[in-house]
């Protein structure tokens, strides 16, 4: 188990590795922080990172098909969705809301036992694949964590959020790939974008009918007796 | 040049120089980062050699002991002098392969400060006065969280570099075989929080403060005076350089001097000073921009340090060169 020195990585691969890291602890981050907007500066955060790791891909691989891929995602999802998320929490007057989450303690095992099970299921891939072991680990991670913030949370913008890191976590992975096609990044960077402008009509509609976002108040919706 | 008496000569010299080092930098360290921090808050400050003059007025001063006071008020505070001083002895300053180098080992150091933890709380515990209680109770609460995030880091540390020997590792992270590693970017933020911690900075703990809700260890130095004042004072001070010295081999081991070639040195002593500086610095400036987290609140924050230590170690074993 002693590693022989020459078998850590050259310079860019560690830098994508930094990025990718540091997109996974925003991801522990969002599981715990309270306040909304602390949630939606952790997501803009995130998805920054995630436009420096694209970029970072980008000169490494020397890929213009990254580089456009980092442009969307800088623009739509570092600059666009925060700035509409910022908005919705203004107009819905939820801006400032504080949100019981799991508490610290609870949310960080669940996302370290999430993290854990994304490397147990990695650690069976044989190394040497197109995906590093490690980029695929940090998706995965990534992409759990997300799900775990959709479920624990119960307001509906942080699940919201949830499911745009979900999304991060997804182009993660598609960026350590070489040669990922940038057909496929921009049609789930536009199901993304139509899934956003969904859940933002959603939002008024339940802000509407509930005075409120939280989505317990769903289940009072029954079906209309015959 | 390469006989072995003339290395074990220069590693020797090298330790004079390094003890040298820590009499003169350690008091001078926190004398700088109170007068920064004094003038980041507007006030003039008290100049930097304040901290010698306080040193030797103390040493000067008769001690004065509670009339219940047992012997361990008399010892406990030369066993916290005596176990951070050999902490820092085996901390490497400027250069590598001192004469203390074999027995340089982490869990070892990590041993030390606890063992001054353990004798401080019995020196503030040993009168009876409730104050000292308290202060011992904070004391253990944030240890009992901040110690396995060490052992985890140092674990980290252990896994990546194929030793606990602090000269080892700094001289493996020095040479830059190592790479940026994502576990050591996980352990130096798990790190810096346990510094936090054990120093008593900012946001964690208050050292300016005599207040009652706030003080950290200071509430476990108030029956002192005199010469223990110092010794603990003392202690203190060394721990503060310590554990800038500690981050600063480990995690910027830059320019740091083999110690069997002198020439090397002025150049080791040129970065280590600057490196310190930077920190004491860097560290003034982010208590400027904090406030004081409550004591509930802190083990919270240690949780997660202890979460980036854990992840810290999980991601080494998916990482390239660990099939």
């Amino acid at each position: 188990m002693i590693p022989t020195p020459d078998s850590f990585g050259q310079f860019d691969y560690d830098m994508a590795h930094l990025l990718e890291g540091t997109v996974l602890l925003f991801s522990f981050a969002l599981l715990y922080q309270r306040r909304l907007y602390a949630v939606i500066q952790t997501y803009t955060a995130q998805a920054l990172t995630v436009a420096a790791a694209c970029f970072w891909q980008a000169h490494v691989q020397h890929s213009a098909d990254l580089f456009a891929t980092g442009i969307v995602t800088l623009l739509a999802k570092g600059i666009g969705f925060p700035w509409a998320l910022t908005r919705i929490a203004a107009r819905t007057h939820a801006a400032g809301s504080v949100e019981m989450s799991f508490g610290v303690f609870p949310s960080l095992a669940l996302g370290l036992f999430l993290a854990c099970l994304a490397l147990l299921v990695v650690m069976r891939i044989p190394a040497g694949a197109a995906l590093t072991r490690e980029t695929l680990a940090m998706s995965l991670s990534v992409l759990l964590l997300g799900l775990a913030m959709m479920t624990t949370r119960s307001s509906a913008i942080t699940q919201t959020i949830g499911f745009l890191s979900v999304e991060n976590g997804l182009s993660l992975a598609a960026i350590g790939v070489p040669g990922m096609p940038i057909v496929v990044e921009l049609s789930v960077a536009f199901l993304v974008m139509v899934a956003f402008i969904v859940f933002g009509i959603f939002f008024f509609r339940i802000r509407a009918q509930f005075d409120s976002l939280e989505l317990h108040h769903l289940d009072r919706i029954t079906e209309a007796p015959e | 040049m390469n006989s072995p008496i003339l290395i074990a000569l220069f590693g020797l010299i090298a330790l004079a120089l390094h003890v040298t080092v820590l009499a003169i930098g350690a008091p001078w360290l926190l004398g700088y980062s109170r007068c920064l921090q004094a003038r980041l808050q507007g006030r003039r400050g008290p100049p930097t050699l304040q901290v010698f003059r306080d040193l030797t007025r103390l040493w000067r001063k008769e001690s004065m002991l509670a009339e219940n006071a047992s012997s361990v008020s008399q010892i406990a505070p030369l066993v916290v002098f005596a176990a951070s001083a050999t902490a820092a002895l085996l901390v490497p300053s400027f250069a590598l392969g001192l004469s203390t180098g074999p027995a340089s080992d982490l869990i070892l150091i990590a041993g030390l400060f606890s063992l001054s933890r353990a004798a401080s709380a019995l020196a503030a515990m040993d009168v009876g006065n409730w104050f000292g209680g308290l202060g011992v109770s904070r004391e253990f609460l944030l240890a009992f969280f901040a110690e396995p995030v060490l052992l985890l880091v140092f674990f980290t540390l252990n896994l990546v570099a194929g030793s606990t020997n602090l000269d080892h590792i700094a001289e493996l992270l020095r040479t830059g075989v190592l790479g940026l590693r994502l576990s050591l970017g996980l352990a130096l933020a798990a790190m810096i929080t346990v510094a936090l911690t054990e120093m008593g900075r900012l946001p964690i703990g208050n050292p300016s403060t005599h207040l009652e809700v706030t003080m950290l260890h200071e509430a476990e130095t108030l029956e002192f005076s005199g010469r223990e004042l110092a010794f603990i004072e003392a202690a203190a001070m060394l721990r503060f350089f310590t554990w800038l010295a500690l981050l600063a081999a480990i995690f910027a081991p830059f320019g740091i001097a083999p110690a069997a070639s002198p020439f090397d040195w002025p150049l080791g002593l040129l970065s280590f000073g600057a490196k310190m500086l930077l920190l004491a610095t860097a560290l003034v400036f982010f208590e400027a921009g904090v406030a004081r987290m409550r004591i509930f609140r802190v083990p919270e924050l240690l949780g997660i340090a202890l979460m980036l230590s854990m992840l810290a170690v999980l991601f080494l074993f998916v990482s390239e060169g660990y099939t």
